[in-house]
C-alpha cells in the first residue's frame, strides 16, 4: 500500500499572537518546514482611498492617522507634503525643524515597537517590556507636543498648528540621554545574545536582486545592500542640513534588518540633536484661505516612514476635493516577498522573518 | 497530636491514605507559590510591579485565579478525542505527585522509601511526555498537534543527558536510594565538591530547563508561534492541572537535583525541612532568571544541542567519573 503523504495546511490569523493585526497566512507544512504560504490581506480594508476623494484636503488628514498608526505624524507628512506640492504652499523654516524633529521622534517610537514585539515573537518577553517603557517616553513627549499618544493628527498643511511647548527642547534633550544609555542596554540584552544571533543570522535572507525585483523599501531594502533613503535621495524638509549615515548592510537576513532599524535609532538621536541646536525661531504656520482649492494637476511627494519609502498621489481637477488619492504603503509592497522569504523555513523562523519586516496592517489594507 | 499521628500509624492503610492525601494536596499547592513568587520575580526582571492588588503584595492573586480556573466552563472542542483529552492533564499531574512519593524533604520525611528512587523518578517523569503528546494530538488543533510534537521530540533528547548526568552521582554514592545519596553527602560532604558532578551538575540544569519547558526551551508552548502550544484548546481545571503540573515539576526537578548535588536537607543551624526549600527556592530564582532573559531556540537548534553536545558531553562525564570515583 502506498503511503500518501500530503502537507499539512495550517491557518495563521487572523487571530495569532504574532501576526502584528489581522494579517492571515495560509501555511502549508511539512513537518516544522514550511512548503508554502499565502498571505491574505483585506481584513482592515476601509477603503481610505475613496473616502479621501469625498472631502476637501485638508479634512483628510486625520485618515492618515489610521494608516500606519505607529508611525502616524509620517503619515501626516506625506499627505501635507503631496497637498503643498498641489498648491504651491510654502512652509516657514521653524516649522521644517518642528516635522524632523517629531518625524525622529516618531521614528524611535515605531522602531521601538519593532523591537519590542520581535523580542516576544523570539521568546525574549522582557525585551518587550524595556522597549515599550522607552516608547512611553517618547509617547509622553508627543502628548506633551501634540495633544494625542496615537493618532496625532499634528501636521498642518503650510506647517505646523502650533508652535513647541515651553522646555520642550531641555525635555528631548533629556530623553535623548537616556535613551543612549538604554540603547547599550539593549545590546546587551539581545544583539550580543548567542541563541538571538543563532535565531537571525541566515535566516529569511532577501538577495539584493530580489529586494530590487519586489520593491522593497526602507530598513528592509538597506539590509540587503541597497543604500536607499528618501532623506538622502530626495531630501524633503530640512533633511539636507542635517548629518547623519544611512547603515546599509548587505546580509539581507533578519539579522541585518534588526540592525539595520537599532542603527536608525542612534542616527535619529543624532538628528535629533542638530535639530534642536539649528532650529530658528519665526513663524510655524503659512496662511491659507478658508476653502483650499488647488489648481488642477498632479502631485506626487515621498517620505521615509520608518517602514520605507511611504508616497502620497494627489490629483486634482481645481476643486477643493481630490479626484484621486493613492496611497503607496510600503508595508504592502514589503509584505509581498514574505512568501518568497518563507520558502523552506522553519515555522519557528515565520514569526521571526514576519517581526523583521516590520508590518502594520492598518497601511496594508488601508 | 502525637496520638492522633500514632493512631493513624497504627492502621497502615490509613496511614498511606493520610500520605497521599497530604502528598497530593501539596503538589497542588506548591504551584500555587511557585507561581506568586514566579509573576514577582518577572515583574522584578522586567521593570515592573507583578500582581499587587489582591492580598497584601498579591499574594492571593495565584489563588484568585485558581478559583477562577475551578469555576470555569469546561469546554471539549468538536472533534477531539474525548477519552484521550479528558485524561491527559490527570496522566499529568499524577506523574509529578508520583515522583513527589519518593522525594524526602528532610530525615524520615518521605512518604515511600524506595531503594531505587532514582530510577523511578526517571520513570515516572516520562508519563508527562505521554500526557503531552496525548493532549496534543486530543485536542484537534493543529497548533497543538504541533506543540506536543514538539514537545515529545524535545522532552526524550533531554532525557538522555539528564539520565546520563544523574547516573554520575549514582556512581559516586554508590545508592539508587534519594535518602541514601542524601545521608551519603551528610557524611561525605555534597556531590557538587567533586569534578564530574559538577559537571553534571550543568548539563542537568540545562536539560532541567529543557524538561519543564522554560525558555530557551520553551518551544511546546511558543507563545508567539503555536499560540499555547499543547495545551491551547485547555481550559478551567484541565488547564489549570496542566499549569499546576508545570509548576509543581519546576520544584520537583530543583529538589530533585538539591538532593543529588548539594546535600538535600543538609545544612548547618536551620532545620533540615527549611535547607530543602532554602535550596529549592534559589534555584528556582535562577530557573526564572534564566527564563526571562534570553530569546527561544529553534527545534532543529535545539535537537541538535541536545544529540551533537550534551549526550556526547555526558556520556564522557559518566565515562570520567566511573574512571575516578569507582569504589
Amino acid at each position: 500500500m502506498e503511503i500518501l503523504s500530503q502537507g499539512m495546511v495550517i491557518n495563521v490569523g487572523p487571530q495569532h499572537p504574532s501576526t502584528h493585526g489581522v494579517l492571515r497566512l495560509i501555511l502549508t507544512l511539512d513537518g516544522e518546514q514550511i512548503v508554502a504560504c499565502e498571505p491574505v490581506i483585506g481584513y482592515l480594508h476601509r477603503g481610505l482611498e475613496k473616502m479621501m476623494e469625498r472631502r476637501p484636503y485638508r479634512h483628510n488628514i486625520p485618515f492618515t492617522d489610521r494608516l500606519d498608526y505607529l508611525a502616524a505624524l509620517s503619515n501626516n507628512l506625506a499627505i501635507c507634503q503631496c497637498i503643498e506640492r498641489l498648491g504651491g504652499v510654502e512652509v516657514p523654516e521653524r516649522a521644517q525643524y518642528i516635522r524632523v524633529l517629531l518625524m525622529e521622534l516618531q521614528r524611535i517610537a515605531s522602531h521601538l515597537v519593532f523591537l519590542g514585539t520581535f523580542g516576544t515573537d523570539l521568546g525574549a518577553t522582557t525585551m518587550f517590556l524595556y522597549a515599550f517603557r522607552e516608547r512611553e517616553m517618547v509617547l509622553d513627549l508627543l502628548e506633551e507636543c501634540t495633544g494625542a499618544r496615537l493618532t496625532y493628527n499634528w501636521v498642518r498643511v503650510g506647517g505646523v498648528p502650533d508652535d513647541l511647548p515651553e522646555g520642550f527642547g531641555e525635555k528631548v534633550l533629556d530623553f535623548v540621554k537616556v535613551f543612549r544609555q538604554r540603547m547599550d542596554e539593549y545590546d546587551r540584552l539581545l544583539t550580543r545574545n548567542r541563541i538571538f544571533r543563532s535565531r537571525t543570522q541566515g535566516i529569511g535572507v532577501l538577495p539584493k536582486e530580489m529586494a530590487l525585483a519586489y520593491g522593497c523599501s526602507g530598513p528592509m531594502a538597506r539590509a540587503s545592500g541597497i543604500a536607499y533613503d528618501i532623506r538622502k535621495v530626495a531630501p524633503y524638509e530640512v533633511y539636507d542640513r542635517v548629518e547623519f549615515d544611512v547603515p546599509v548592510l548587505e546580509d539581507g537576513d533578519v539579522w541585518a534588518r534588526y540592525l539595520v532599524r537599532m542603527e536608525e535609532m542612534r542616527q535619529s538621536l543624532r538628528i535629533i540633536e542638530q535639530v534642536l541646536r539649528d532650529m530658528p525661531d519665526g513663524a510655524v504656520q503659512t496662511k491659507l484661505p478658508k476653502v483650499f482649492k488647488p489648481p488642477a494637476g498632479i502631485a506626487y511627494s515621498r517620505v521615509e516612514s520608518p517602514r520605507g519609502e511611504l508616497s502620497f498621489m494627489m490629483v486634482s481637477d481645481g476643486s477643493s476635493n481630490p479626484v484621486r488619492v493613492h496611497i503607496r504603503a510600503p508595508s504592502f509592497v514589503n509584505l509581498s516577498v514574505l512568501p518568497r522569504l518563507l520558502e523552506g523555513a522553519k515555522v519557528a523562523d515565520l514569526v521571526a522573518i514576519l517581526g523583521s519586516i516590520d508590518v502594520v496592517l492598518g497601511e496594508i489594507d488601508r | 497530636m502525637e496520638a492522633i499521628v500514632q493512631f493513624f500509624r497504627d492502621y497502615p492503610l490509613l496511614w498511606t491514605l493520610v500520605k497521599a492525601v497530604v502528598l497530593a494536596n501539596f503538589t497542588l499547592a506548591i504551584p500555587l507559590a511557585v507561581i506568586y513568587i514566579e509573576r514577582k520575580v518577572a515583574g522584578f526582571i522586567q521593570s515592573r510591579l507583578g500582581p499587587v492588588h489582591v492580598g497584601p503584595q498579591g499574594t492571593f492573586q495565584t489563588v484568585a485565579d485558581a478559583l477562577k480556573l475551578l469555576l470555569k466552563e469546561d469546554i471539549v472542542p468538536a472533534g477531539a478525542d474525548k477519552r484521550f483529552f479528558y485524561i491527559a492533564p490527570y496522566i499529568a499531574f499524577v506523574s509529578v505527585v508520583l515522583s513527589f512519593m519518593v522525594l524526602p524533604f528532610a530525615p524520615g520525611w518521605v512518604a515511600l522509601e524506595m531503594n531505587v528512587a532514582v530510577l523511578f523518578v526517571i520513570g515516572v517523569s516520562l508519563f508527562n511526555v505521554v500526557s503531552i503528546l496525548m493532549a496534543g494530538w486530543s485536542s484537534n488543533n493543529k497548533y497543538s498537534l504541533l506543540g506536543g510534537l514538539r514537545a515529545v521530540a524535545q522532552l526524550l533528547s533531554y532525557e538522555v543527558p539528564m539520565v546520563l548526568s544523574v547516573l554520575v552521582v549514582v556512581v559516586y554514592t554508590g545508592s539508587m536510594s534519594l535518602t541514601g545519596i542524601i545521608e551519603y553527602q551528610v557524611q561525605h560532604g555534597w556531590n557538587i565538591m567533586h569534578p564530574p558532578v559538577m559537571i553534571a551538575a550543568i548539563i542537568y540544569f540545562v536539560c532541567a530547563l529543557a524538561e519543564i519547558n522554560r525558555t530557551p526551551f520553551d518551544l511546546p508552548e511558543a507563545e508567539s508561534e503555536l499560540v499555547s502550544g499543547f495545551n491551547t484548546e485547555y481550559s478551567g481545571m484541565r488547564f489549570a492541572l496542566f499549569f499546576a503540573a508545570e509548576f509543581a515539576n519546576n520544584f520537583f526537578i530543583t529538589a530533585f537535583a538539591a538532593a543529588l548535588f548539594f546535600g538535600g536537607w543538609d545544612g548547618p543551624i536551620l532545620p533540615p525541612i527549611v535547607w530543602t526549600f532554602v535550596k529549592v527556592f534559589v534555584m528556582i530564582f535562577v530557573f526564572m532568571w534564566v527564563r526571562w532573559t534570553p530569546p527561544r531556540l529553534r527545534i532543529d537548534q535545539i535537537l541538535r544541542f541536545a544529540w551533537q553536545f550534551l549526550v556526547p558531553v555526558s556520556l564522557a562525564n559518566l565515562l570520567f567519573a566511573v574512571a575516578l570515583g569507582v569504589r
